[in-house]
C-alpha cells in the first residue's frame, strides 16, 4: 500500500500542464582516464578516441529533448587525463562548479577521484571499473555503478551455460591481477549456479606486440598445444580482463567446444547490433550523431547521464543529494533499451540490469534467464547480492 | 509459401460477396498482413505487407488499409477488398504507429528515429507539417472531436498534447517509463496511456478545451508472474468506457479494467508477447496480436473470455478490423 501513497504522491508531483516549468541547468562532466595499453586483438574492439564522450554527446540531446518541455537544459563537459593528470582534471572539473561526474577510470584511480569528489560534495557514476571490491567491502556513498562488475559479468554467462546444461568448464585465466579477478568471478559464479570446474590453466601474459605480420600462424600451433590434454568439458570459460589470448580462443581450441567469457560469448551492457526492446533506434541515433557504432563505454557514460536526466525530469532538481536519494530510492526506473526496467541496490549503488551475450556478430541471448529466480528481483541473480555484500555506506 | 498459395487456392475456390468482416493482422518479421474472416474466423490470405509492417489502421469507409512499413520509411496503401497495392503515402523516416483522423484526410505518424510526428495528407498523399516531440515518439491517440492528437515519446517519457489546428503542443503529461500507446474514450473525457517499463496505465480526465489532468495510475499485478514482465502496451476501451482492456506484453495476459472504479478486474491468458489491440466493428469481440506466438488471440467482450486463437504470419504486431 505504501506503493501506492507514493504513486499518488508522484501523481501531484509530475502532472505539469507546459506553461509552469521551473528552468534547471543540468551541468555533468565524463572524466576519463587514459592508461597505456596494447591494442586489442581485435580491430573492432579499437578504443575510439571520443570512447565514452560520444555517449555523453548522446546523452545531452535526449536529455535535451525531454528537457525542452520542461525548462530544462543539458552541459556535459568530457575531459581525458592521463592518470597522473586525473587529479588535476578532476580539481578542474569541481572547481567549475560541476558536482555530477561520470568517470572512466581503473579502480584505484577511481576511487581516489571518489573520495576526493566527494569532499566537495559531488556524486560520481562508475561508468567502466568492473572491480567487485567497489560494491563490497571498498564501495563509496557518494559512488553509483552504471558499470556491471566482474560478478554480474561472469553470473550472466554462468547462467547462460547452465541453462544449456553446460555445467563442465574449463576455466582459462590470464596472468595479470585483472584477469585473475574476473577469474575469481567464474568461480564463484561456478560454485553459485551448480557449475563444476573439472579444469582450470593460466595463460601467461608473456608481453609482447598483439599485431604482427604473421598473424595467425603462431597462434594456431601454439594454442590447441595449451588446451589439449584437459579434463571431459564442456564449455571452455576465458578470464583475460586485459584482452591478449581470449580472443584468439575459439577455433584454436584441441577439443571442439564453445568459448565463453573473455572470448566467444561476451557479456556485454551494449553492443551495435542490439536491436530488441527499441535498440535500434537507440543505435540510429547514436550513428547519426557520432557516425560510429556504438561500444559497452559509450553505453554506460550515456545511461549514466539517462539517470541524472530522469532524476531531473522527475525531481526538478540537479543537486547531487537529491538526484543520488531519488536513484537510489523505490520510486526510480529507467528504459534502457533491456526489456525491463533498471533500478538501483540501495546498499551499494549498483545499478541493476540485464546483461548481454554477444559473440561478435549478434546478440545471442541475455541474462539473467528464466528460471534464475529471486525474491527482490530476478536481476539480482546477476551480480553480489545483499546479503554478501560487506558494503555499510549505504546504511 | 506452401501456405499462402494454398490460402489463395481457398479464396478463389470460397469467393463469397464480401459480407463478412475481416481482421487486418500486421506481422512484423514475416513483412506480410494477415487478413482473417472475423466471422468463421478462417484466415482467407496472406500478402506482402512492406518491410517490417507496425502501425496499421483503415480508413473511414473500410476501403483502404494503411500500414507504418518501418523499415521502407512511408505508409503503405492496400485496397482491403482485393489486396492491391496503392500508391504510398510520405512518412518521414521509421513509421511505427500512427492514427488517422475521424475524416481520413490526415493521417498523424510517429517517426521513431526522428523525434517528429508527421502529418500526412492522404489525398494529396503529401506532407502537411512536421512536428518535434520527445525523444522515440511512438503512441498516437487522437481525441473523438478530433482536435488533439496525443503522442507518447518513449524515451522522454511523456503524453503531448498536439493541436490538429496548428500543430503546436498544447500540453505534455509526464508518465512512467516508455509510453506505448494513448486512447481515448469515445465520449472523449478520458485518456489512457500505457507505460511498458514502467507497468501502469496513466489515467488523465480531459476538460472540454481539452486540458489533461492525471487522476490515476493503474497497476497490474498476476499471481506467479514477474513485475518485471507486467508491460502494458495496446489500450482499447467498450464504446461506453465501461472496460478498458490492457494488453500486458510479456506477461502473455490482458488485463480487464473496470471503466468506472479503475480496478482491475481479471487478466485473459492469450498468446505470448501481446502488444496490440482492436476490437471488430460490432465490439463483440476484442483481438490481441501475440508476436512470440504468431498468433491472434480471440476475446469475447461480454464474456471476457478468450475464446479461440488464429495462427498468423510472423511476430504479429497491430491490428485492425472492418465490417
Amino acid at each position: 500500500m505504501s506503493g501506492w501513497r507514493q504513486a499518488l504522491c508522484a501523481l501531484t508531483m509530475i502532472f505539469f500542464s507546459g506553461q509552469v516549468a521551473q528552468a534547471v541547468e543540468v551541468r555533468a562532466a565524463v572524466l576519463r582516464v587514459d592508461y597505456p595499453r596494447l591494442l586489442p586483438v581485435s580491430r573492432h574492439d579499437l578504443r575510439a578516441g571520443d570512447i565514452g564522450f560520444a555517449g555523453a554527446a548522446l546523452a545531452d540531446e535526449d536529455n535535451g529533448t525531454t528537457g525542452r518541455f520542461l525548462g530544462h537544459t543539458y552541459q556535459t563537459t568530457t575531459h581525458a587525463a592521463t592518470p597522473e593528470e586525473a587529479d588535476a582534471a578532476l580539481d578542474a572539473i569541481l572547481a567549475d562548479g560541476v558536482r555530477l561526474i561520470v568517470v572512466q577510470a581503473e579502480a584505484e584511480d577511481l576511487l581516489r577521484l571518489t573520495d576526493r569528489a566527494g569532499a566537495a560534495g559531488a556524486l560520481v557514476f562508475n561508468a567502466s571499473a568492473p572491480d567487485i571490491e567497489l560494491r563490497d567491502a571498498e564501495c563509496r556513498a557518494n559512488l553509483l555503478h552504471v558499470a556491471p562488475s566482474n560478478q554480474m559479468l561472469a553470473d550472466a554467462v554462468a547462467q547462460f551455460a547452465v541453462w544449456k546444461q553446460w555445467r563442465n568448464w574449463f576455466l582459462v585465466e590470464g596472468s595479470n591481477p585483472a584477469d585473475q579477478a574476473l577469474g575469481q568471478a567464474f568461480r564463484r559464479a561456478a560454485a553459485k549456479f551448480g557449475a563444476k570446474l573439472v579444469e582450470t590453466r593460466i595463460f601467461e601474459d608473456t608481453g609482447g606486440s598483439r599485431r604482427t605480420d604473421s598473424g595467425h600462424v603462431l597462434i594456431q600451433r601454439q594454442l590447441p598445444v595449451f588446451m589439449q590434454g584437459a579434463r571431459a568439458h564442456d564449455v571452455v570459460i576465458a578470464a583475460d580482463a586485459t584482452d591478449y589470448f581470449a580472443g584468439y580462443l575459439p577455433y584454436h581450441l584441441w577439443t571442439p567446444r564453445p568459448v565463453m567469457g573473455s572470448g566467444g560469448l561476451r557479456p556485454v551492457t551494449m553492443n551495435a547490433t542490439h536491436e530488441a526492446w527499441g535498440a535500434t533506434q537507440f543505435q540510429t541515433r547514436f550513428e547519426k550523431l557520432t557516425q560510429r557504432r556504438v561500444a559497452p563505454e559509450d553505453y554506460n557514460v550515456w545511461l549514466a547521464l539517462r539517470v541524472i536526466g530522469e532524476t531531473v525530469t522527475r525531481t526538478g532538481s540537479a543537486e547531487p543529494d537529491a538526484i543520488r536519494a531519488y536513484a537510489l530510492s523505490d520510486s526510480f526506473d529507467l528504459a534502457a533499451f533491456k526489456g525491463q526496467k533498471v533500478t538501483f541496490r540501495d546498499w551499494n549503488g549498483q545499478l541493476r540490469q540485464p546483461v548481454l551475450l554477444y559473440d561478435g556478430w549478434t546478440t545471442v541471448s541475455v541474462s539473467p534467464q528464466e528460471g534464475f529466480l529471486h525474491q527482490i528481483s530476478p536481476l539480482d541473480t546477476l551480480g553480489l547480492d545483499r546479503p554478501e555484500s560487506a558494503c555499510t555506506a549505504f546504511n | 509459401m506452401k501456405t499462402l498459395l494454398l490460402s489463395t487456392a481457398l479464396v478463389a475456390l470460397g469467393l463469397s460477396p464480401a459480407l463478412a468482416g475481416k481482421a487486418f493482422v500486421s506481422n512484423e518479421r514475416g513483412n506480410t498482413i494477415t487478413v482473417i474472416d472475423t466471422d468463421t474466423w478462417e484466415v482467407i490470405t496472406e500478402f506482402a505487407g512492406g518491410n517490417r509492417p507496425r502501425g496499421i489502421t483503415v480508413s473511414p469507409d473500410g476501403k483502404k488499409l494503411y500500414v507504418c512499413a518501418s523499415d521502407d520509411d512511408l505508409v503503405r496503401v492496400f485496397d482491403t477488398e482485393t489486396y492491391e497495392e496503392l500508391p504510398s503515402l510520405p512518412s518521414g523516416p521509421d513509421p511505427e504507429l500512427f492514427v488517422l483522423e475521424q475524416s481520413g484526410k490526415r493521417l498523424f505518424i510517429a517517426n521513431e528515429d526522428d523525434n517528429l510526428v508527421t502529418v500526412t495528407d492522404t489525398e494529396t498523399r503529401t506532407i502537411l507539417a512536421e512536428i518535434p516531440v520527445g525523444v522515440e515518439p511512438e503512441g498516437m491517440g487522437i481525441s473523438p472531436d478530433g482536435k488533439f492528437v496525443v503522442n507518447t515519446s518513449e524515451t522522454t517519457n511523456m503524453a503531448h498534447f498536439i493541436s490538429t489546428e496548428d500543430y503546436e503542443i498544447k500540453y505534455n503529461v509526464l508518465v512512467d517509463q516508455r509510453p506505448r500507446y494513448a486512447q481515448y474514450t469515445a465520449d472523449g473525457t478520458r485518456l489512457y496511456v500505457s507505460s511498458e517499463i514502467g507497468g501502469t496505465v496513466t489515467v488523465m480526465d480531459i476538460a472540454e478545451d481539452g486540458a489533461p489532468t492525471v487522476v490515476h495510475k493503474i497497476t497490474f499485478e498476476v499471481p506467479g508472474v514477474q513485475p518485471e514482465w507486467l508491460q502494458p502496451v495496446g489500450v482499447k476501451v467498450t464504446e461506453d468506457g465501461s472496460r478498458v482492456f490492457v494488453a500486458l506484453g510479456p506477461a502473455n495476459r490482458v488485463a480487464v479494467v473496470d471503466g468506472q472504479s479503475l480496478e482491475v478486474l481479471d487478466y485473459i491468458l492469450v498468446g505470448q508477447r501481446v502488444w496490440q489491440l482492436d476490437f471488430t466493428p460490432d465490439q463483440k469481440y476484442l483481438l490481441s496480436t501475440n508476436g512470440n506466438s504468431n498468433d491472434i488471440t480471440v476475446i469475447d467482450v461480454a464474456a471476457e473470455k478468450a475464446v479461440r486463437s488464429i495462427a498468423v504470419g510472423q511476430a504479429p504486431w497491430g491490428v485492425v478490423t472492418i465490417d
